[in-house]
């Protein structure tokens, strides 16, 4: 057997069997099975959908009103009527964590997509016109980067006129620089490689070369690095409101609510102990789905 | 190496500048006049103006912007507008307690995370690996004030083992109650924030280490090591592991600016009278000259802290070459 034949005969063995024509799976095919593979990721994406279920049927899920101020019923531990017991002015800790899963959520997601947008169009500008547009942007993305993350946040949130929007947009404000600098040097690298130099020596024209091959492979890290971003914009908030700079009253997010139990912590644990565990486990499920996705979509890891 | 360490000062000016523009104008587009807690309640409009005009209030924001900066580069970041103290004397008052808290700390981090993280890059895929790895996970996912919480709920309230606020009980100190049972009462109360702030950030460099560890050992040097018949001790602890810690240094450049900012959350949970404190509370009272100081000497402390690290590296590294 020659050496040529030998390889087809190893490629066409690695395909799956001795099938004539091989159909070569999707990309969006082998990244599912690839993500299925990693048990804690699954693990992960199940506790996802269980908090979106929760945020998107909060109205109908939430067994009373998360505003309803029932003072003579303060500081009550579970019972039937009120899962997670109630806080200290009588709201239902449990009404109060389900539309608390809406606000946390969008919050983190709504913040991770202000990070990435602005990192992205800054790091990638950056890279593509190079030079003093490159400098210049580098530079205002070094004076960002500088400054304590958490303290500028509490700064800015702290002038702004306090909203959930505005919450949201300071916290995707603050957060862009790292990715900024990743998506250039991402794209810096890739338009080095050897498939960018084929592609151009092939003839493929610029807007070819940037869609097609360049943006493609620099949005994987992307991808991962959003989402756990999300987890990390969650977090931040949960920190913004235990300080009281967070989602305005009576608004419930995750972090507001545990901010309400911190005076009661002997009296009544369970304000404080049940967000908290919403805050833990959605963080961690986001910060596992990006590990799983990073080992999914990175095509030089082998099955 | 003069040259290179001259070089990267420079280098610093133009940054140090831009960080001070941002600063300043961040603080300067706030809505709210500070002139409402300059002024008394019921102060006359004629009175305002009178408090504007000698703090300087009235002229054009370059020229607030330059006069801020001829006193900052004098070390003066003028007074609270809350209590009429200079700036720097409370930042100064405060930053010991913060400093004691972070060194420790610091101690706590890298004495368990670079043995955990060695330990884990030999016995890679371990059990002890996994379970590290889980911990990671763990640490990057719980909010420190939660557990901060939880800390205080079983260990401060139900048990009443240790304090939950301050640096210590007021009244005892070394004259009152001997020294030992002053060195006692400082530890129980540097317990909790410890632990907490320790067991989020011990992960990240523990997996920092252990991926350092994984690199050096896969070197020609190390193979050289073991095949010249070296026990396996000396290979790992003289060979290894000193090549491996190179990088950790870099990190301990990092953490600097952490002192500013990074405490803010802890130091409110367990009423910590530091820097985190001080910010929260300048904060509130839109104590405006407080909080342009801390973001200031955060970001220059961060500027310094990259270029130390980066020196530190050259130092600890013989391979690397300043041009």
């Amino acid at each position: 057997m020659s050496q040529i034949e030998h390889q087809n005969d190893r490629a066409r063995r690695s395909f799956g069997g001795d099938a004539m024509t091989p159909e070569p799976e999707s990309y969006g095919k082998m990244v599912w099975r690839r993500f299925k593979k990693h048990k804690l990721a699954m693990a992960g994406l199940y506790i996802l959908l269980f908090m979106y279920v929760l945020a998107i049927f909060a109205p109908l899920l939430a067994t009373q009103s998360y505003e309803t101020v029932d003072p003579p019923n303060k500081l009550k531990p579970s019972s039937r009527e009120h899962l997670m017991g109630t806080d200290n002015i009588g709201r239902d800790v449990f009404s109060r964590v389900v539309w608390g899963s809406r606000i946390s959520l969008s919050v983190g997601f709504v913040a991770a997509a202000v990070a990435v947008t602005v990192g992205v169009v800054i790091g990638s500008t950056a890279a593509y016109f190079g030079g003093r547009v490159d400098d210049i942007l580098m530079r205002f993305t070094e004076i960002v980067m500088a400054f304590p993350t958490f303290f500028l946040l509490l700064t800015i949130v702290s002038i702004v006129e306090r909203s959930i929007f505005n919450i949201m947009l300071v916290i995707g404000f603050t957060s862009w620089p790292s990715l900024a600098r990743m998506v250039r040097g991402q794209i810096l690298s890739l338009r080095e490689q050897e498939f960018t130099e084929a592609a151009r020596a092939l003839g493929a024209s610029d807007a070819r070369i940037i869609f097609r091959h360049i943006l493609p492979n620099a949005m994987a890290p992307v991808i991962v690095s959003t989402t756990m971003r999300i987890g990390g914009a969650i977090l931040s908030e949960s920190s913004l409101s235990f300080l009281g700079l967070g989602v305005p009253e009576p608004y419930p997010s995750w972090g507001s609510i545990l901010n309400a139990g911190r005076t009661y912590l002997l009296q009544a644990p369970w304000i404080t102990t049940f967000p908290g565990i919403f805050i833990f486990l959605t963080v961690l499920a986001f910060n596992y789905v990006g590990d799983g996705l990073r080992d999914a979509l990175d095509p030089r890891l082998k099955d | 190496m003069l040259n290179y360490i001259g070089r990267r000062l420079i280098q610093m000016i133009p940054l140090l500048i831009g960080i001070s523009i941002l600063n300043f104008a961040i603080m300067h587009l706030a809505p709210g006049d500070p002139i409402d807690l300059l002024a008394e309640r019921n102060a006359t409009a004629e009175q305002k103006e009178r408090i504007k005009e000698l703090y300087g209030l009235n002229d054009p924001i370059h020229i607030q912007y330059l006069r801020w900066m001829q006193h900052v580069l004098k070390g003066d970041f003028g007074r609270s507008f809350v209590d009429g103290q200079p700036v720097m004397k409370s930042i100064l008052e405060r930053l010991p307690y913060t400093l004691y808290l972070n060194f420790l700390i610091m101690v706590v981090i890298y004495v368990v995370a670079i043995p955990v993280g060695i330990i884990s890059a030999l016995k890679q895929y371990s059990k002890f690996d996994h379970l590290m790895t889980s911990m990671a996970f763990l640490g990057q996912a719980v909010p420190s004030f939660w557990i901060g919480l939880i800390l205080i709920y079983f260990f401060g309230l139900k048990l009443d083992w240790l304090p939950i606020s301050g640096i210590g009980t007021i009244g005892l100190n070394v004259r009152t109650a001997g020294f030992w049972a002053t060195v006692v009462d400082r530890a129980a109360h540097v317990i909790m924030p410890v632990t907490v702030v320790a067991f989020g950030s011990m992960t990240g460099v523990a997996r920092y280490m252990r991926s350092s560890m994984l690199e050096v050992i896969r070197q020609d040097y190390v193979r050289t090591a073991r095949a010249k018949g070296l026990p396996e001790k000396v290979v790992i602890l003289k060979h290894a592991m000193r090549n491996a810690l190179l990088p950790i240094v870099t990190l301990l450049g990092a953490e600097l600016p952490l002192l500013f900012g990074g405490m803010v959350v802890i130091e409110s949970i367990f009423s910590w009278p530091g820097i985190g404190l001080l910010s929260i509370r300048a904060i509130f009272q839109r104590d405006y000259l407080i909080v342009m100081a801390i973001n200031m000497m955060g970001a220059t402390l961060m500027v310094l802290g990259n270029f130390l690290a980066d020196l530190l590296y050259v130092v600890v590294d013989p391979r690397i070459k300043y041009s």
